[in-house]
Order: C-alpha cells, then structure tokens, then sequence
C-alpha cells in the first residue's frame, strides 16, 4: 500500500491500534518539556506515586518565562514575579525528583525549545515528537510527526512515554516555483494561512511538498512548520532529504558514526510514495508570492506588503472588531503605520540565518528614532555563533538590544513586553489580542521585513533596502 | 474528573470567532503551578477594564449570565496556544460545555480529557443560538444530543472513547497504564531505538 511520510511515522509508532470504541496507543520518541506547562503533569505523577517511565528520552529546558536580560541569571527571573520565580524552581525540582536532566539557565545548551531539539540533534527524521506548546510543529521539518498536546498528555506521556490518539487526516501542501529576492519562508507560511485560513489545517496533518520546499534550508523549513498550527493544523511535515541529513550530521543527539549511515538509509524511505493519496490537496506558486504582513489578530488576516488593508463585508463582527484592535483603517496600505516595537526572535525565527537576514539590513545604518528593537536569539549557541561573526555588534551599532535567548516578546510572560496600543513588527508567529502584552499590536512579518520597518519607522517592504546595499 | 451524563443550563453567547486561548487565559497567569483557581483569570482582558472594574460590555458580566455553564462561541473556538489552563479556568469559573461550529483540535481534546465538553454543530443551529443569549439547553452526553428551543433536538459528534470516559468518570491514564505490557514489548521488538 503506498503510504505518505505521516502514514510511515505513524504506523512504525503504533504500539496497540485504534478501534471503534479506543484511540491508538501511539509511542513517543521525545519528549520535549519546558517550565510552564509541566508542574500540573508531575504534581499529578505525584499524587499517583508514578515515575517517569523514560527520563532518557525527555528533553528539558526553560524558555517561557524566563528573562533576557543580557547576563540574566536567577535573580533576574524575580523581575518577571514571585510566580515565575516558583515556577522554575519548581522545574529544577521536578527534573531533580524525576531523574531528569535539565538544560538550565547556566546550560550552553539552553535555549526555546523548538530551536534546541534540532539544534542537539535530538530532533530526528522518522520520529514521534511531543511537548505541551503548540509549536512542536516546528520538528516535522525533519520528517518527524511532532505535535503540541495539553498537561494531561504531558502527564501520560511521562508516565508511559505513549498517548492515546486517533489517526488524523492528511493534507498536502503543493508549493510550486522559487521565492523571489527578499521574500522568504515566513512570506510563504503567512500566504499559506492566508490562503487556507486560521482553521483550515483543523483536524489534519500537513505535508508541505514540492519545488520551493525542497529549496529550503532546514532553518527556513522549521518556519513554515512551525506555523502549521495557525492554521489549526495537528502537525506540519517536510520529507527529510540530503539538507536534512547534513544539518544532522556530527549534532551531539544525532546518531553516531556506527549508526549514521543505516539512520540514514532508514530516513531515505520516510519520503511519502509516488501514489499515495492524501485527503486534500492545495496548491500554491511560491514566484508570485510578496513580502507578507499580518494586519489584524490572527495570522490569518494577512496581506502582500504593499497592499491596503482589506475591506470587510458590512456583516462580519469580527472582523470589524479585529480592525479596532489593531487601530488599522480598511483600504489603507500597512506601509502608513508607524512603527514602536521590532522583535526579532521566537521559535518562528531567531535561528541564525534568521539573524542573518535581519543583519544584512541593519548593517551600516540606525533604527529610526523612537523604536524599540529586540533582538533575541533562539538558544545560547546561536548567540555564541551571532557573536563570533559580529552580528551582535551590527545590531547594536544600529541601535538594537541584543539578548539571552529566551521565548521574551513572543508571549508577555517573561518581562518582555510591548506597551498597550503601541505596535510591534514582530517575526514570532502570534498577533492575538494581548498575546505580546495588553493591547500591544501586533503585525506578524519575516525577520526582512522587520528589521526595514525598524529603519524606516514604518512598516516597510524589504526588498529596496536589500538592493541599496 | 467528574462523571457527566446530562447537563441543563442557559447559555451565555460570545459570537466572535476565533478566540483563542491567549484570550481565554493570558500568558502572564500562566506562572501558576497548581490548576486551581484560574476562573479569576478567564477573559481577564475582555472581562475586565483596565482600572480592574467589570467591562460591563462583556458577556459574561451582563445580567443573566451568572450561572451559566453553557458557552456558545463563534468558529474555531480555542484556537493557538495548547495551554490546558484555558480549559482549567472555563471549568473553575463552570463553563462545563462550549457550543460552536468549530473548536480547535489541541483544545478539544484537552477538554475531553478535563470534562469539559466541546459541541460542534451545524451552521443552522450555530446561528439560532449565536441569536438567543440565555436560552435554555438539554445536552444528554449518551445519546450525544443537544437538545434546544424547546423541542428541536441534534446530535453531535463525539469520540467514542472520550464519551465513555466523560460518562463513567474514567481517568485515562489509568486505562493507558494498561496498556504498559504492550508498550514494554513494542519497546522491545522495534527495530531502530530513539
Ligand atoms: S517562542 Fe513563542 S511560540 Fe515559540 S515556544 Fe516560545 S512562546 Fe511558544
């Protein structure tokens, strides 16, 4: 039976199969787990008197709510609140009780935790991938069925490293063509959701296929997954191929030596076949695709960079009431509004082609008077690797702070906030009402596009300043 | 959890689509280690003004909708962040079913596995409910009907499974725990290991 890359995944995890009455018992890999959505999952392992069944394959760091200050250390997480503070102690305690290693805040290796599975190695082609966050998408750029879950599941899959699951459906993403100069990965997704709205993923998991994907670096890939789940995707997949394989190769998780080349033989025929079928199809041309901007409260409400603000029937509330959030007029281009906060970081985009790309534009120039620009970098090794290039120096010379990594203006939870009804240019991947502070406003962009807003004080189209240079 | 099989409550109408779960709890209560008490924090921005004083506009302040345990939503309701909080303070606060034509996958199961029952129904019904704030539903979790208007009754759909373990109560780790003689020989006769 030919069968699609999530069909292989899924049947190879399968411990007992679904049936009528139950979900499948499907077998976790790894699983990833991060301070704020575990101490309910252990406080209820706790009271059960349970384990963790395969502390071997838990992966454990602190990201959310945790500061990036420059040289953040403990005491500065009491900046963010008695409860944070809590809240990470708590963690140290659980993984210190629960046998555990934890990548902490002195770690090297600390970082967001969907830039860090990748980066160790540890995220691999074939596997099943778990965490209680929502992005976990992000690991399916390597082939991997990895999925966000709630704290219950976190709770299961500690205590028996499998989750009870029905089998979603498919969907296949056709994305014919090559991005244009100054269009990238993070244009493509936001066209996606654009494109199949904020629900249109609901209930199935993408696989994102053809010319332009496979020309993707694996950072580039990790965008587009990652944001499977705005449009209400389970999960978002990518076939792995030789990119794959040389980002692996000699990572400290990846398999050694020995291994490497039966793993890679193994991963080779994860690629779904010629003639399997997948439940829906969509298609999309990445050439015609623009610099996209997000201008209303969900990553669905997006537009090409120079385009105005769509009008909404007369009939739709919500729309209307997007609009107001966002202090935006209908027909209006985006490129009007003028600009407070840059963010440059998140799991969407603080990998360091990502820094790259927002350097390359700041280079030799100054972010416009009045604007905040945050720069924060995915994990401490991305930071060490910005700074031995010099990108920290660019960006600071252009008047940006440089930061510990940390998840920091994607969620305001960590003391990294945008003020009430200012708006931010930001490359993380949520404008939802309040999601980067209350009443902040958020314009969701690539990190091109976020670094020329920041000169420019507007919302900015990227493409004139990379040709300037 | 709590066994459920019936449930009769007015309803209380949030008509917005896509709310997600930023909204439904903001991530700066997420600091909380225990579930308890998140109710306080539901909607906090949309419930309540800047100073702290009732948003006197929302839903869930207007009179009639106190005691209410049945939500009515817009489409893609819980949508984003898989926080299972948002789920924990619909409950404190006694939401314990939320109606819509669609609800996010992540939320849904989250729900299911807390008690909290996600309903999906059809455009039609969607729409009378979404226009009669405060009227009063029958939901019968067996036969999976929702029963409204007096006498126009439609079922809905929901997972075998996760009706069995709403109606008899049943935690699902238990049942998972189960299963660990499978779980040990699949560990043992697969053929690549993590
Ligand atoms: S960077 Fe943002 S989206 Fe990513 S894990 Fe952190 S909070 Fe979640």
């Amino acid at each position: 039976m030919p069968a699609t890359l999530f069909e292989k995944v899924w049947r190879e995890h399968v411990v007992t199969p679904e049936t009528r009455d139950t979900p499948a018992v499907l077998y976790i890999d790894l699983h990833l787990i991060h301070e704020v959505t575990t101490p309910q999952a252990f406080a209820l392992l706790r009271s059960q008197g349970l384990s963790v069944r395969r502390p071997d394959l838990t992966l454990a760091t602190m990201d959310h709510s945790t500061p990036t200050l420059p040289g953040a250390s403990f005491k500065d997480v009491a900046i963010v609140g008695a409860a944070a503070v809590q809240q990470i102690s708590q963690m140290r305690k659980n993984c210190a009780d629960f046998g555990i290693s934890l990548l902490d805040h002195d770690s090297d290796q600390r970082g967001i935790v969907h830039v860090i599975g990748p980066e160790l190695g540890a995220t691999q082609p074939g596997k099943t991938i778990v965490c209680g966050d929502s992005h976990t998408s992000t690991h399916g750029a390597f082939g991997a069925l990895a999925f966000g879950i709630g704290t219950t599941e976190v709770a299961h899959v500690l205590a028996t490293q499998c989750l009870l699951q029905r089998k979603p459906k498919t969907l296949a993403i056709e994305v014919a063509g090559r991005l244009g100069t100054g269009v990238t990965a993070k244009d493509l997704i936001l066209a996606i959701i654009g494109q199949i709205g904020v629900n249109g993923g609901t209930g199935h998991v993408i696989e994102y296929r053809g010319e332009a994907i496979r020309a993707l670096s694996m950072d580039a890939r990790m965008t587009v997954c990652n944001m499977s789940i705005e449009a209400g995707a389970r999960a978002g997949m990518i076939a792995p191929d030789d990119t794959t394989f040389d980002y692996l190769a000699g990572r400290p998780r990846a398999p050694r030596a020995e291994t490497w080349d039966d793993a890679v033989a193994r991963w080779r025929d994860l690629a779904s076949d010629d003639a399997a079928q997948f439940d829906t199809t969509v298609s999309i041309n990445a050439s015609q695709l623009e610099p996209m901007v997000t201008f209303g409260t969900n990553p669905g409400m997006v537009v090409a960079i120079n385009e105005p603000v769509p009008t909404a029937d007369g009939s739709d509330a919500s729309f209307r009431k997007a609009l107001e959030y966002m202090r935006l007029a209908a027909g209006k281009p985006l490129t009007e509004a003028s600009v407070d906060v840059v963010f440059v970081g998140s799991c969407t985009n603080s990998r360091l082609s990502d820094l790259q790309e927002a350097a390359a534009i700041l280079d030799g120039r100054r972010i416009a008077d009045g604007v905040r620009m945050l720069v924060v970098p995915g994990s401490q090794q991305i930071k060490a690797q910005a700074e031995a290039i010099g990108l920290d120096k660019i960006f600071r010379s252009a008047g940006a702070e440089w930061r510990e990594s940390g998840c920091s203006m994607c969620l305001g939870m960590n003391g990294d906030t945008v003020p009430s009804g200012k708006l931010s240019v930001s490359t993380s991947n949520r404008n939802f009402e309040g999601r980067q502070g209350v009443g902040a406003r958020t314009i969701l962009a690539s990190p091109l596009t976020a670094a020329a807003s920041a000169i420019r004080g507007r919302v900015a189209d990227p493409r004139p300043y990379l040709r300037e240079h | 959890m709590q066994p459920m099989s019936q449930l009769r409550s007015r309803t209380v109408v949030l008509a917005t689509r896509d709310i997600d779960t930023d909204q439904i709890i903001p991530a700066r209560f997420l600091t909380a280690t225990s579930r308890a008490g998140f109710g306080a924090q539901l909607f906090y921005d949309l419930r309540f003004n800047k100073d702290g004083s009732p948003n006197v506009e929302f839903a869930l302040n207007q009179p009639g909708a106190d005691g209410c345990e049945v939500l009515v939503a817009g489409n893609n309701f819980g949508c984003g962040s898989s926080r299972e909080h948002a789920v924990w303070a619909l409950l404190d606060y006694g939401i314990r079913a939320v109606i819509s034509t669609g609800i996010a996958d992540i939320f849904r199961n989250n729900g299911l596995k807390n008690g909290l029952l996600p309903i999906v129904v059809d455009a039609e019904t969607h729409q009378w409910l979404l226009q009669h704030p405060g009227t009063e539903v029958a939901i019968d979790v067996a036969r999976a009907t929702l029963q409204f208007a007096g006498d126009r009754c439609v079922e809905f759909p929901i997972d075998q499974f996760a009706r069995y373990c709403l109606l008899e109560g049943i935690d699902q780790l238990g049942f998972l725990r189960q299963r660990l003689p499978d779980i040990e020989l699949y560990e043992r006769h697969r053929t690549w290991t993590p």
